[in-house]
């Protein structure tokens, strides 16, 4: 895991010293609420429907025990005991006061930790898949590159005030579970017959009002000119992305509107006409960053493990989290468990003070002092030893942290909605636990099989509705919360933005919709490997539709 | 028997916390205490006050919202505004609802 | 309004001509872009100094050709959020413009440190900040990730080339 260096460490005390100097300018009245409102976002602090909230960043979704155990004292003492884990791999909460700020900041950077970027029109928390450096099927750890461009974007001194938000999303592995085709740039790793690294390059994907799909702008740049084009794109952006609309602001926009062509033009003739980089010094950065991420001590041990066989065999309900939670790992005796923060009924994403620290406490014993924070609002153990994976279940079981449905109709993801945000039209919790409650058995979300379903409170769509395979968003019609549902979106490699399925349902009609829609599903697809994205591909929306609206 | 008419509602600027305006021209946190402005120019008035509040830095963002006064107990009229003066509606142990200062209508409907 | 320049409130030697004003035969002026493009006969040889004010939707290299003859270009700031300047600074400073870069419009003491990063050298200020203010606000981080964007004589790190040179 990365470490801070001196510099580091006095890059975000000084952050921090700044931040502390705004505030105090803030509540002086030095400042008027329009002029610290981009600073404060700058660091993280939006003002929300009951209070401030903080969003703390996770780089790259990667934290250790003794940082996890930090946010679980400030949970504690500066909120209400809990946090809530975004779908940017980060933490926030929900009633922070703002003369606290500076001191909660100052907290973070005891243990390496900011709040830099993770709002305002700035780069933002750079994204990964959340088993990098554990997962089978990965080329290499993608977490070296998300580090280089997480301090080359920090106080970016051109890029601070673009016309909107940028999010950046790297990925090693050619199975995408970092959705890099719905980001503004999404970068994933190839390699060439030398076995050399080089990046695809994806520009203009987005969800929000107007989804896109992301363009390749590069099919494999060499991984020491990384920065230097990024550079070039965010300048093409910075000078003529549009500023006179907020909703036509994002890169996607000017993509669209230049064409891929032209786009790529304008950008690679920045790219040639810049002064050449001192590429040298991006290799020795990344070489040095490299060295944290070195695998760790990993032991030799049997493909088969006894305890684990004879856990399984005596506990029913292990072997299905099994099934369902636990991931292949590189390194044989290993598995990667995946900790769901979907409970029955749950808030998705939720975890308390308490449950924090179990988690900080299984990662120190049982996975090399090593957590994760994956998109879908759930974290991670990715380095377990099949020996030890009984042992973590009973610990995460005795805390609520067992539910066994990763990527099953139980694992929803949802933005905070109408309940605390302030740009919300609806509520999405209430949904998302209505949902959970209606498949609670796991043996029916087995027998759905793999399924996404997004909520989003709002059409900025931070529950990613778009890519949902049943995507929901809540909208407000003269005061009433209702909701549209969308069928067939996909954030991995078949990314694919979901179509509108008719007219939206009352809240306490979403459930019974999705049944319907699973029902039909159940009843037309070939058998049991034809997911619901691959039966809705092949029959389109004809039958959900008549399902949903023939009694209409 | 129910007047309709708007409140002001801002938050504090030092904490956050929601807060409505009332009729001795402070701030309160449980909106039952709020002034409730009938009259456009009474509305008007409200939001001259709390332009002042905002430039004295007590509060920040102050707006107007429609809310009713039934049996002398003030309820905001949308769903947004209500849940701001409740809280969570998913954490009923969070917030105004929690803390005794919703007011009379502690309810989402 | 106050200008800032070498970090201390300085007086502005320059006189601004308006487009409808004649332009005079010596001192130091600056002028439109407009008026660059339709008086560049007489403007290319004038005896003083010459400025232009440019709109933040120029490209850069229409002002290639009159880069030589400037030795102040003003690049205005519509709203504080709006960065386009940042990078038309930045792209004329790698053009090989070296002398005066000067922002205006709503510049604000927290955007003065990235300001000076990209390249800009003076600033037209409000006068509702003390001077320390000011000072303090460009030296709030001594310690920078990217590379190129520490400016000339500021006591500010380039953290890659120092772990660079350390290792």
């Amino acid at each position: 895991m990365y470490r801070y260096d001196e510099f580091d460490h006095r890059f975000v005390a000084e952050r921090v010293s700044q931040f502390r100097d705004q505030a105090a300018r803030r509540l002086s009245g030095e400042l008027t609420e329009e002029e610290f409102r981009p600073l404060r976002l700058m660091n993280g602090l939006y003002l929300q429907l009951h209070a401030y909230m903080l969003r703390v960043a996770i780089p790259y979704g990667t934290l250790n025990g003794k940082q996890m155990d930090r946010l679980a004292y400030i949970a504690e003492k500066y909120d209400r005991g809990y946090g809530h884990f975004t779908t940017r791999q980060n933490i926030q909460y929900n009633w922070i006061k703002l003369e606290d700020t500076a001191e909660i900041l100052e907290k973070l950077a005891e243990v390496e930790m900011h709040a830099i970027q993770t709002s305002g029109n700035c780069i933002r928390n750079v994204t990964t898949d959340q088993w990098a450096g554990a997962a089978a099927d990965e080329l290499a750890d993608p977490r070296p590159v998300g580090e280089l461009l997480r301090q080359w974007s920090s106080l970016h001194p051109e890029f601070s005030y673009l016309p909107r938000k940028f999010k950046i999303a790297v990925t090693g592995s050619p199975h995408d579970r970092a959705a890099v085709r719905v980001h503004d740039i999404g970068l994933r790793m190839h390699l060439n017959d030398k076995g050399e690294r080089g990046w695809e390059v994806i520009v203009g994907g987005g969800l929000g009002r107007t989804p896109f799909v992301g363009v390749t702008v590069r099919d494999f740049l060499p991984e020491a000119e990384l920065r230097a084009y990024l550079e070039a794109i965010m300048r093409v952006y910075n000078l003529y992305g549009r500023r006179d609309n907020k909703y036509k602001a994002r890169v996607k926009i000017l993509v669209h509107e230049l064409g891929k062509e032209e786009f790529q033009r304008q950008v690679e003739a920045e790219y040639a006409r810049k002064p050449a980089t001192n590429v040298e010094l991006d290799v020795a950065e990344l070489q040095r960053i490299e060295t944290y991420f070195a695998a760790p001590a990993y032991e030799e041990l049997p493909k088969f493990s006894t305890g684990f066989e004879n856990a399984r065999i005596q506990d029913k309900e292990f072997a299905q989290w099994v099934k369902v939670n636990v991931a292949h790992h590189k390194q044989q005796g290993y598995a990667i468990v995946n900790i769901s923060l979907k409970p029955e009924g749950g808030i998705p994403g939720d975890a308390t003070a308490e449950q924090m620290r179990v988690v900080a406490d299984l990662g120190r014993r049982f996975s090399f002092d090593e957590i994760r924070v994956s998109h879908a609002q759930n974290l991670v153990l990715p380095h377990v030893k099949r020996d030890d994976l009984y042992t973590v279940y009973i610990a995460l079981k005795a805390h609520n942290l067992a539910s066994g449905n990763i990527g099953l109709a139980g694992d929803i993801i949802a933005c905070p909605g109408l309940d605390y945000c302030a740009l919300a039209t609806a509520r999405s919790i209430p949904i998302a636990q209505g949902i959970s409650r209606r498949f609670a058995d796991v043996k029916r979300q087995e027998e759905i099989g793999p399924l996404k379903i997004n909520i989003s409170g709002c059409i900025n769509a931070c529950g990613h509705h778009h890519v949902g395979h049943i995507g929901i968003l809540g909208l407000d019609k003269k005061g009433e919360e209702y909701y549209q549902i969308t069928l067939g979106g996909s954030s991995s490699d078949d990314a694919a933005i979901g179509s509108i399925l008719g007219p939206g349902f009352a809240a306490d009609e979403v459930a019974d919709a999705i049944e319907k829609i699973l029902d039909t599903y159940l009843g037309l697809r070939t058998g049991p490997e034809e997911t619901f994205l691959l039966a809705y591909r092949r029959v389109g929306e004809k039958p959900f539709k008549e399902a949903l609206y023939a009694n209409h | 028997m129910s007047e309709k008419g708007q409140v002001l509602t801002a938050n504090r600027l030092r904490d956050g916390e929601v807060v409505f305006l009332t009729r001795a021209g402070t701030w309160s946190e449980n909106i039952d205490e709020a002034a409730l402005a009938i009259e456009k120019e009474a509305a008007a008035g409200l939001e001259a006050q709390g332009a002042k509040a905002v430039a004295a830095t007590l509060v920040t963002g102050a707006y107007l919202f429609d809310a009713e006064r039934k049996d002398g107990h003030v309820r905001a009229l949308h769903i947004r505004e209500r849940i701001r003066t409740l809280g969570p509606t998913v954490r009923m142990d969070l917030g105004k609802q929690a803390e005794g200062t919703a007011g009379a209508f502690a309810a989402l409907d | 309004m106050p200008i800032i320049k070498d970090g201390a409130f300085a007086p502005d030697p320059w006189v601004a001509i308006t487009d409808d004003q004649p332009i005079p035969a010596t001192g130091d002026i600056w002028v439109s872009l407009a008026r660059l493009d339709s008086d560049w006969g007489t403007l290319c040889s004038h005896a003083g100094e010459l400025g232009v004010e440019v709109p933040n939707t120029t490209k850069a290299e229409k002002l290639k050709p009159y880069l030589g003859k400037l030795s102040l270009i003003l690049l205005p700031f519509p709203a504080y959020t709006d960065g386009r300047a940042y990078s038309l600074a930045r792209l004329l400073r790698e053009e090989g413009y070296i002398h005066d870069l000067r922002a205006r419009g709503n510049v604000l003491p927290d955007q003065l440190q990235f300001m000076k990063q990209v390249g800009f050298t003076s600033f037209e200020v409000t006068d509702r900040f003390p001077a320390e203010v000011w000072t303090k606000a460009a030296q709030h981080i001594s310690a920078v990730y990217q590379e190129g964007y520490t400016e000339p004589h500021a006591a500010r790190t380039a953290i890659w080339e120092a772990r660079r040179a350390r290792s």
